[in-house]
């Protein structure tokens, strides 16, 4: 259990010191494929402060207890998508989850996104996911060419139709939090969607109604189930249930 | 029995693939190389990371081109602003290829479909930037194209889904390790192709190229307060100093002047640009005193000095009196929700500062390196200051062509990698039509062999963490903003105490899938590797300019110091004694129009 209080400052942290530090159980699912047969769960005790975020606790981990402990990380401030992970059952960005959010009086549950294949502990196969993401065609098709030298013209609310979706950083959070895509791998899921979003409405593309009759597919939009987990898990805040929503309304449009 | 299903022809379990041309690294300056490369030659791009994580998507603020939609502007004023930015140091036909093709740069991009943010005429929108100005100096102009504050993210996105579009052969979480080259019977160096590391199956892959594209980023984790993603070691740079290749102008850091206090978290120049503005623990705007004329706006290194300097002299915010604050509070909710919302949520999250209501807690974070793999114009890459290695190029931070001299102006790193990039991709291509393949050396894979084996095989007691640890921590107080004589021998020292200790470095993990650990055992070693050239090139240089400040030396001084260092790795390469091993040479500096002057804004 983990309500131990540690009295030392923090480096760094804007606010008065010395802050308390806490001792913080992290149960994490642990699977080395060399090994293991099945992943099996391991308690780690870490010194954390409030302010401090989950992949901190993960990096503790790894550099000064077990190295062997796997995941993937980049950037460390949420825009990279490398670090998508279940935290006590909810997938989150673990550098975007701050460790004062969480409550440590009880141990805090990791382990990887659901509905990939996994890999080694907290890595799975991202290929499926971005196979869904090039089957949406998420590039600019456009039939005409602008003008040499130009740019094309697109005022500003045309450009805020799409702006939401555009933030989307392909970490698979949301794709992986959604119970259709556990039960059936083949359903494109919500990043897809929301990317092919990101083009249907962007009015320099022409290429709208060949993404919405992939999307009309028996794998496609109808499949979702609303059930929001897709938008509570972005760690962009993008209103993907939303956005799903407003291409099913395309496809009966048929057209942006 | 091989695992891998990246495929090629298996021998001595080593994978063996043919390509045109290889490039290394999918951030920016890679994927835009790939879309000139990929139509056109039999090209992969091999990658550390899959491509969205690499860290192109972390800049924010905007690139820079003279596109005139908002306010006169030329690409005159930008190379000259380019070249006073960098202190005189810039390469001045290199900048005005910059400034000059920055134009259609931008206009790709949009042509590709990056959404960028727009005037109400529909045009491109574009807003002001450090050290950017309007006819030499006069007054801030707006040049920097944008798309909100995550212009670095949707270029990063448009690149791959035209690299998608293209059909772009992808090789993700491949680590190259080493770049295979043969001596011709001249003495010159050929290249031959990469050797990489295969994360997800330990296995090694030979890519036999005719050109490889170099477009690795950036270093900032030889520092421990940095922007940097904690996959920016140094790799590419490492590689070819460890085939005695030069490096140029490694003693040119920048160091960013708005991390998130503590964390290093980048926070825009656009906020300034927005006309947010810095404050010292009194509420003083000190950057009046610094710089009368563009203020908050200067330079990076201006401004960053600056900060440090209030802290210094006692005037610094917080129980410790050690940052200032970024205020954003006139900006207005709208203006930060709609034009700097990243950095908005940064500081929310990070640090519990609501932007829109209170000033935020900044210093300075190491940021980007404005030295690297010395290129000519071409992006081809310089074995001596006038010979190149014919197929071998290098674009994008790792790369010194040299458009940034000692320090790089905002929105101007965003333009290289596309400007270079692609100006790499299409020399490569040129130059594959008539070149032939340079025959492969015996086992190419032989040195990354011993290198990966030598390393899951110590049994010595140190661990990885704690040795980058003290490096970090020894860059930051002894080689950041301010560096003395003394201050850069003694991390030099602990440079070498660290080399020595990497000996018997040890990994937890033995396994062959996914082994993260060994993965930053290698990249340590570049992380060494590479700053001690960073110290060894900034102790020689007894002057300051831009990112370079020596206390000791205030003044730049033109008449010994107005070159490129250029540094060799000489003798042998495991001595724990720099001297043994650098050898530091210089390289002149082209000036066409600009006269080096005293900098002032």
């Amino acid at each position: 259990m983990s309500t131990a209080v540690i009295e030392s400052e923090q480096p760094g942290g804007a606010e008065e010191a010395p802050i308390q530090s806490f001792l913080v159980t992290f149960n994490i699912r642990r699977f080395d494929p060399e090994v293991d047969a099945e992943p099996r769960w391991v308690d780690y005790d870490v010194e954390m402060y409030p302010t401090e975020r989950v992949l901190d606790a993960l990096h503790k981990i790894k550099w000064e207890q077990d190295g062997s402990l796997t995941f993937r990380r980049s950037c460390a401030h949420g825009i990279c998508g490398s670090d998508a992970m279940r935290i006590n059952g909810r997938n989150r960005l673990a550098c975007k989850t701050l460790i004062k959010d969480l409550d440590i009086s009880k141990p805090i549950y990791v382990e990887a996104i659901k509905g990939l294949p996994l890999e080694k502990d907290l890595v799975v196969d991202m290929d499926p996911f971005l196979d869904a993401y090039k089957a949406v065609q998420p590039f600019l098709v456009s039939h005409s060419k602008p003008e040499t030298g130009k740019e094309r013209l697109q005022s500003p609310e045309d450009r805020a139709r799409f702006d939401d979706t555009t933030k989307c950083i392909l970490c698979a959070a949301c794709t992986s939090s959604c119970p259709v895509f556990w039960t059936d791998g083949q359903y494109f899921g919500p990043a897809a969607i929301v990317n092919a979003h990101r083009f249907i409405f962007d009015s320099r593309d022409d290429a709208a109604d060949v993404r919405l009759d992939i999307l009309n597919d028996k794998e496609g939009v109808w499949r979702c189930r609303t059930t929001f987990n897709c938008t509570e898990a972005c760690p962009r805040g993008i209103q993907v249930t939303q956005a799903i929503a407003e291409v099913k309304q395309a496809v009966l449009r048929g057209g942006r | 029995m091989s695992t891998s299903t990246a495929g090629g022809v298996v021998k001595d379990g080593v994978h063996y693939h043919q390509f045109d041309i290889v490039i290394v690294g999918a951030g920016g300056a890679g994927m835009r190389a790939a879309i000139e490369a990929g139509p056109n030659a039999n090209t992969a791009v091999i990658s550390k990371l899959y491509p969205t994580r690499s860290h192109t998507g972390a800049a924010q603020g905007g690139m820079a081109a003279a596109l005139s939609n908002v306010e006169e502007d030329n690409w005159e004023w930008h190379t000259y602003d380019t070249v006073k930015g960098g202190d005189y140091l810039v390469d001045q036909d290199a900048a005005e290829i910059l400034a000059k093709e920055a134009i259609d740069a931008v206009i790709d991009l949009e042509n590709m479909g990056l959404p960028f943010n727009r005037t109400p005429e529909g045009k491109i929108d574009q807003r002001r930037f450090g050290g950017h100005t309007r006819d030499h100096g006069k007054a801030a102009v707006r040049r920097a194209c944008y798309a909100a504050d995550r212009t670095g993210h949707m270029i990063l996105q448009t690149l791959y889904q035209n690299c998608v579009k293209l059909g772009i052969n992808f090789f993700n979480e491949f680590y190259v390790l080493d770049l295979i080259t043969v001596k011709d019977e001249d003495g010159a160096t050929q290249v031959a192709g990469v050797v990489a590391y295969e994360l997800a199956t330990g296995e090694l892959h030979v890519f036999h190229s005719k050109a490889v594209i170099f477009a690795t980023g950036g270093f900032g984790k030889i520092f421990k307060t940095t922007s940097n993603a904690h996959t920016l070691t140094g790799d590419g740079v490492g590689i070819v100093w460890r085939k005695g290749l030069p490096l140029e102008d490694m003693e040119f850091f920048q160091f960013h002047p708005t991390g998130l206090y503590g964390l290093g978290i980048l926070l825009t120049e656009g906020a300034r640009g927005e006309g947010a503005i810095l404050r010292n623990a009194s509420g003083e705007r000190f950057m009046e005193r610094y710089a009368p004329t563009i203020k908050d706006l200067a330079p990076r290194d201006i401004v960053a000095r600056s900060m440090v300097q209030e802290v210094l002299d006692g005037r610094g915010a917080g129980p410790h009196k050690d940052y200032v604050y970024l205020d954003c509070t006139h900006l207005g909710a709208e203006v930060l929700e709609t034009k700097l919302p990243d950095i908005t949520e940064f500081a929310r999250t990070y640090l519990g500062v609501d932007p829109v209501v209170e000033p935020v807690p900044v210093m300075p974070t190491a940021h980007y390196a404005m030295g690297g793999i010395p290129t000519n114009n071409n992006a081809e890459v310089l074995r001596t200051n006038t010979d190149v290695v014919p197929g071998l190029y290098a674009a994008g931070e790792c790369a010194c062509v040299s458009v940034h001299g000692s320090n790089r102006l905002g929105t101007n790193s965003l333009l290289d990698i596309n400007v270079f990039g692609k100006r790499a991709g299409q020399n490569a291509v040129e130059y594959v039509k008539t070149a032939d393949f340079v025959p492969l050396p015996e086992d190419p894979a032989a040195e990354v062999r011993d290198l990966i084996e030598g390393l899951r095989a110590n049994a010595g007691t140190e661990r990885v963490a704690t040795l980058r640890k003290t490096l970090q921590n020894d860059m930051d107080l002894k080689a950041q903003v301010f560096r003395t004589e003394d201050s850069l021998t003694e991390v030099l020292g602990t440079i070498e105490e660290l080399r020595e200790r990497y000996k018997n470095v040890h990994v937890d993990d033995k396994g062959k899938r996914y082994n993260t650990d060994l993965l930053e055992a290698v990249e340590l070693g570049f992380l060494l590797d590479i700053a001690e050239v960073v110290v060894y090139a900034a102790r020689n240089r007894k002057e300051s300019r831009g990112g370079h400040m020596r206390d000791d030396y205030p003044k730049r001084d033109d008449e010994n110091y107005m070159k490129h260092t250029m540094a060799y790795l000489t003798g042998d390469p495991h001595s724990s004694d720099a001297a043994d091993h650098i050898t530091l040479d210089w390289k002149p500096v082209v000036i066409t129009r600009y006269e080096p002057m005293e900098r002032k804004y």
